[in-house]
């Protein structure tokens, strides 16, 4: 759609500018305070320059918790996208199948997020849990308080509990959008089924596929209630991602500088990425 | 390949179901037979986890004080992404692209990071331990989704439908009410939903927030734990009890899901 050039259009989006600039800017200013000082308690502080992002950087604990991080983002990405697109292309287009598949699958999204955590782990105790007590009855050993290997296992399922219905829902929409027209034109031309999806489905999809992998993305990588409740990072520190670790630094040590800096550092982490990638999607948007 | 078609989203639907029918199942045990007896049904039936709940007002002022922020914090964040959603799908404007970039970059500071100065901000400002605070904090994720979800709907609406009511002689204001917002009903139902979703779900900044009179029934769970351990057949109930207005809020709205859906844009 071609827009009209109005600088009045500002007016509009002043309430939303106010409402989060007011929200952002002074705890993010206060973030970036903290960042290059050193507190003594009662309020008293000392300027350390970028002491605390050289000791972030060079920390073998920061390494260890951003590298879980990055694994436990891609595999959940890599698990929750295709499933959800498989799950959205075989669910009812019409009848009273729709609302059904809407509602139970939606149900997931609106649980708090320690509720879901606290689900999980008694759904998953290896005594009194369904998945533990069935998993431990069919013979394998599995421990997600004691186990490491076992501990991932169960974040990434209540991960995928969660979260793939978000992916469903917004793939849904996509493929609603695409007119029949299309698909009798395929049919016409003698398309398999894998090249309507190719080239019909995948690229409707395209703009709630972004949203779906930017949110997917976003909310994973700064995962932090359900793990908390589920594992409380452990056993040891296997589950043990940045948002906990950041998190037992913050208030746990009471560290206010690295913490801080620790902070910026993973949110310029997740800008970065998110830029890229948004960056590639709009500029593909353009060309087309 | 026909016949296998309902079977993916049933398989999956039963696999979401499993943890929530855990979670029923224990809120009618009592917690000694919670921890003692493995069953997949309550063999000593009992109700008297949730009698406890609604009979001890810090157990169910929890659930009112969540509702609380949680509507204001959606109708604060539609009411003004509403306008802003406007203007993005229909003008260019200064900065345009970076605001609506700006706007996203909100979405994607880790709460965790923000917990403390939210903390130290809201208290300045005396805000400390009311639901507007929580639901002004709230706006920090919902508003830049809710702008999103709004401009993609707001485009799909032809230029067109303006121009024409101009034309006839509305003025913007009664064009915007009587013509634009209700040919984006669905749109707006939509964007209500994830803003309703979004901010009954989180608790960190809810928790950290507040103390007392606003505190949200997710953080009035952790009383459950005390010295002799947990009491899990009260927090089975109570995380039962969660899910309910987010049920309720699904179906007022799955009318509007489907038509939202069928438009195509979110």
């Amino acid at each position: 759609m071609n827009k009209t050039l109005n600088q009045r259009a500002w007016l509009f989006v002043i309430p939303v500018f106010v409402l989060v600039a007011f929200n952002a800017a002074v705890p993010l200013m206060t973030v970036v305070n903290y960042s290059f000082q050193e507190t003594f308690g009662s309020n008293v502080f000392a300027w350390e320059g970028t002491r605390w992002f050289k000791e972030i950087l060079h920390s073998e604990r920061f390494h260890a918790s951003l590298g879980r991080q990055v694994i436990f983002t891609f595999i959940i990405l890599l698990i929750q996208l295709p499933l959800g697109i498989g799950i959205a292309l075989t669910m009812p287009k019409k009848g009273w199948g729709v609302p059904v598949c809407l509602i139970l699958m939606s149900m997931p999204l609106l649980i708090p997020w320690n509720v879901v955590g606290a689900m999980w782990n008694i759904f998953a105790l290896p005594d009194i849990g369904f998945l533990g007590n069935s998993l431990n009855s069919l013979g394998f050993d599995y421990n997600f308080t004691q186990q490491s290997g076992d501990a991932w296992f169960t974040t990434i399922l209540m991960d995928v509990w969660h979260w793939t219905s978000l992916v469903v829902l917004l793939s849904y929409a996509g493929l609603n959008s695409i007119q029949p027209a299309y698909y009798q034109a395929a049919e016409i031309d003698g398309a398999s089924r894998w090249d309507i999806f190719r080239y019909i489905e995948l690229p409707k999809m395209k703009k709630v596929l972004t949203l779906a992998i930017l949110l997917r993305f976003m909310d994973s990588f700064m995962i932090y209630t359900e793990p908390f409740v589920l594992t409380g990072g452990g056993p040891g520190n296997a589950t043990n991602f940045l948002s906990l670790d950041l998190v037992k630094m913050a208030l746990g040590q009471f560290d206010l500088g690295p913490a801080a800096a620790m902070s910026l550092i993973y949110f310029l982490i997740v800008l970065l990425i998110c830029w890229i990638f948004y960056t590639i999607m709009m500029k593909d948007e353009g060309r087309t | 390949m026909k016949k296998i078609k309902w079977l993916v989203p049933t398989v999956y639907i039963i696999f979401l179901m499993l943890p929530i029918y855990w979670l029923l199942n224990m809120s009618f045990k009592t917690t000694t037979e919670i921890i003692n007896v493995y069953s997949l049904w309550p063999k000593d039936f009992t109700l008297e986890n949730y009698v406890t709940i609604f009979t001890d007002s810090t157990w169910y002022m929890g659930y009112v004080n969540s509702i609380t922020y949680t509507v204001f914090n959606t109708l604060i964040s539609v009411s003004a992404a509403l306008p802003a959603a406007y203007a993005f799908s229909r003008y260019k404007f200064l900065g345009d692209k970076h605001l609506f970039f700006w706007l996203l970059t909100n979405r994607m500071a880790p709460p965790a990071v923000f917990a403390l100065p939210f903390f130290q901000f809201y208290s300045s400002v005396n805000l400390f331990d009311t639901h507007i605070a929580i639901a002004l904090s709230h706006c920090l994720f919902n508003i830049p989704l809710a702008v999103w979800i709004l401009e993609g709907f707001m485009s799909a609406v032809p230029k067109e439908l303006d121009e024409t009511a101009y034309v006839d002689g509305y003025s913007f204001g009664r064009f915007f009410f009587k013509i634009f917002i209700p040919t984006i009903a669905a749109g707006i139902g939509i964007t209500m939903f994830f803003c309703f979703m979004f901010s009954w779900v989180e608790l960190l900044l809810a928790k950290t927030l507040t103390a007392t009179v606003a505190k949200p029934i997710a953080a009035i769970m952790t009383r459950t734990s005390s010295t002799s351990g947990y009491e899990l057949g009260l927090l089975a109930a109570a995380g039962s009890l969660t899910i309910i207005p987010g049920a309720v809020v699904i179906y007022f709205v799955r009318n509007y899901i489907a038509k939202g859906f069928a438009m195509g844009r979110v």
